[in-house]
């Protein structure tokens, strides 16, 4: 589905990723961890088209997008929910999610849009009862709700999440999990980025960990969870328990 | 003050307030798309009235409007191609500098193209003596053109950006950015429209007012401090608020020629736009909710 080689991107003359190669097979969720800092959201503005990268290659269904804007890279069916939400604040949430719908609204029609926003209710009942309210004006856990509805209403073909679960309460990061995988078990495809990374390996089929804008270590889930290093840096054990 | 006299007020605030409704409609328009304020708005009434009297001298008057209101469009798709669209991340303040700056060239451009003189539309029905009595009061029937112009662009702007796929993503662009891109928007695109539908607007406005107002080369300059000044009163981006407030600096002003001299009446819309600034910056009808999500 998404295949990506030696890719270096940046921020003017700063170069942050040095080089990543990584790949998502369709109906997977992989997930990418790394420090604050580490190039995660970098590599997700890089492959959703809003940064363009300085070098590599990104194979999206076969077809390159490198350097493809982000109106056009979801338009190939590569959506995000970016880091921060970055929600219509000053639009309804109703507004919101038939916005998201954009990209596919000539193929989806006026039923194609509503069975859509029934959808996103089905997995988001709060969104329903807050559908008249300003996205601005929902809670935290309810925006990161509207944001991963918005980019799905365009029913894309990859899902990116990036940071889904950061400033929220334990109980909202387990329900918007609960999505996630119930999102793969229909059969979708995701790319998810997580500081926190006992939730996301818990989902995951497959991970990478990435350090410094390279990719240093790669595996299924069940053998980054079990990775000495991996324990050590991102799931918070330190040597003696790993060592009992 | 005798009743025909009152009303005789009435009807001329409601004149000159419908007339800065539709400058601060303009406003909102671009506001609406890039939280931009352009400055040059009022310039668009002054092309869009100026290149009609000049072609009304060829065709008649309603093919001499409608070329009118096309190039000015023209003209604000170009200001857009030429300026807003080159700026590399450009922020709120720097676009504004630029609408300000372009505002002073296409007003120098139009005293070349056109000299000083001072010109005019002919009435649309009637002439200058026709009058239409209402109640004992008069008024001219190119009043009633202009309300009916006004009203009739509140309420399909408010359509469009309501309920149309391209006026609810000009909205989300000005909402953020980025997002409008990751929702598959074209925001440059849309920018273009914006200043395209802004310029076509102000054209037709200015073609309905040039008849009562008078057309010259500087002419948008004092329409567009009014429309600005209600567009604000009204609450930027709320066309609803833009009619009421134009309504009311409309009908302030023409109260405050029985009161204090006639010189006063521009420095009265400049102390309401201070008196909102200070004490309700969102309006009267901008939500303080939306006002505070806002960048601008
Ligand atoms: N807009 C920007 N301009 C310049 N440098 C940036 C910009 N955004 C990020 N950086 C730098 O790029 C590097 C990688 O940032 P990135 O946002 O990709 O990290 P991240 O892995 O997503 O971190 P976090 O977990 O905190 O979100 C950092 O050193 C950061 O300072
Ligand atoms: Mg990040």
């Amino acid at each position: 589905m998404l295949r990506i080689r030696n890719l270096e991107s940046g921020y003017g003359t700063l170069r942050v990723l040095k080089g990543v190669s990584m790949h998502v097979n369709p109906g997977e969720i992989v997930t990418i961890i790394g420090a604050n800092g580490s190039g995660k959201s970098t590599l997700l503005a890089t492959v959703s088209g809003i940064l363009r990268p300085a070098a590599g290659e990104i194979l999206f269904g076969g077809d390159s997008i490198s350097g493809l804007p982000a109106e056009k890279t979801v338009h190939r069916g590569c959506a995000l929910v970016p880091e921060g939400r970055q929600i219509f604040g000053t639009m309804t949430v109703k507004e919101n999610l038939i916005l998201g719908a954009y990209p596919a609204r000539k193929k989806l029609g006026r039923d194609g849009i509503k069975a859509g926003l029934e959808r996103i209710y089905g997995y988001f009942p709060k969104l329903k009862e807050r559908e008249g309210q300003l996205g601005g004006t929902l809670s935290g856990g309810e925006q990161q709700m509207l944001a991963i509805g918005r980019a799905l209403m365009s029913g894309p073909r990859l899902l990116m999440l990036d940071e889904p679960s950061t400033g929220l309460a334990p109980i909202i990061v387990k329900a918007i999990f609960r999505i996630i995988s119930r999102l793969r078990d229909e059969g979708n495809t995701i790319l998810l980025v997580e500081q926190n990374a006992r939730a996301a390996l818990a989902v995951a089929d497959r991970g990478y960990v990435i350090e410094t804008g390279q990719i240093i270590l790669e595996g299924s889930s069940g053998e980054l969870l079990n990775n000495n290093d991996v324990q050590r840096a991102y799931l918070g054990k330190d040597y003696k328990s790993i060592s009992e | 003050m005798a009743f025909e006299q009152v009303l005789q007020y009435i009807l001329s605030g409601v004149t000159n307030g419908s007339i800065y409704a539709i400058v601060a409609i303009g406003f909102n328009i671009v506001y609406n798309t890039t939280g931009i304020i352009n400055f040059a708005q009022g310039e668009f009434l002054m092309l869009g009235g100026m290149t009609a009297i000049s072609l009304s001298q060829f065709m008649p008057l309603p093919l001499a409007i409608l070329f009118a209101v096309i190039i000015t469009s023209l003209a604000g798709a170009m200001i857009d191609f030429v300026f807003i669209r080159r700026l590399r991340n450009p922020s709120v303040l720097m676009m504004i500098i630029v609408t300000i700056g372009l505002s002073i060239v296409i007003r120098e451009m139009a005293l070349h193209i056109w000299d000083e003189k001072v010109r005019s539309l002919p009435y649309f029905t009637g002439s200058e003596v026709t009058s239409i009595s209402i109640l004992g009061a008069y008024i001219s029937p190119q009043v009633l053109w202009v309300l009916g112009v006004c009203g009739l662009m509140v309420l399909l702007l408010g359509l469009f950006f309501r309920y149309t796929a391209t006026g609810r993503s000009m909205r989300a662009c000005s909402s953020n950015k980025t997002a409008a891109g990751l929702c598959g928007i074209n925001t440059g695109n849309m920018v273009t429209i914006s200043f395209m539908l802004s310029a076509a607007m102000g054209a037709l406005a200015g073609c309905v007012i040039s008849p009562i107002t008078q057309t010259q080369y500087d002419s948008g300059t004092s329409l567009a401090i009014k429309g600005f000044t209600v567009a604000i009163l009204g609450g930027m981006g709320n066309s609803t608020g833009a009619v009421v407030g134009g309504l009311l600096i409309g009908m302030l002003e023409s109260f405050s020629i029985s009161v204090l001299p006639m010189a006063y009446k521009d420095a009265i819309s400049l102390a309401i736009l201070i008196l909102i600034l200070f004490i309700r910056p969102s309006g009267l009808f901008g939500s303080r909710e939306e006002s505070a999500l806002k960048e601008f």
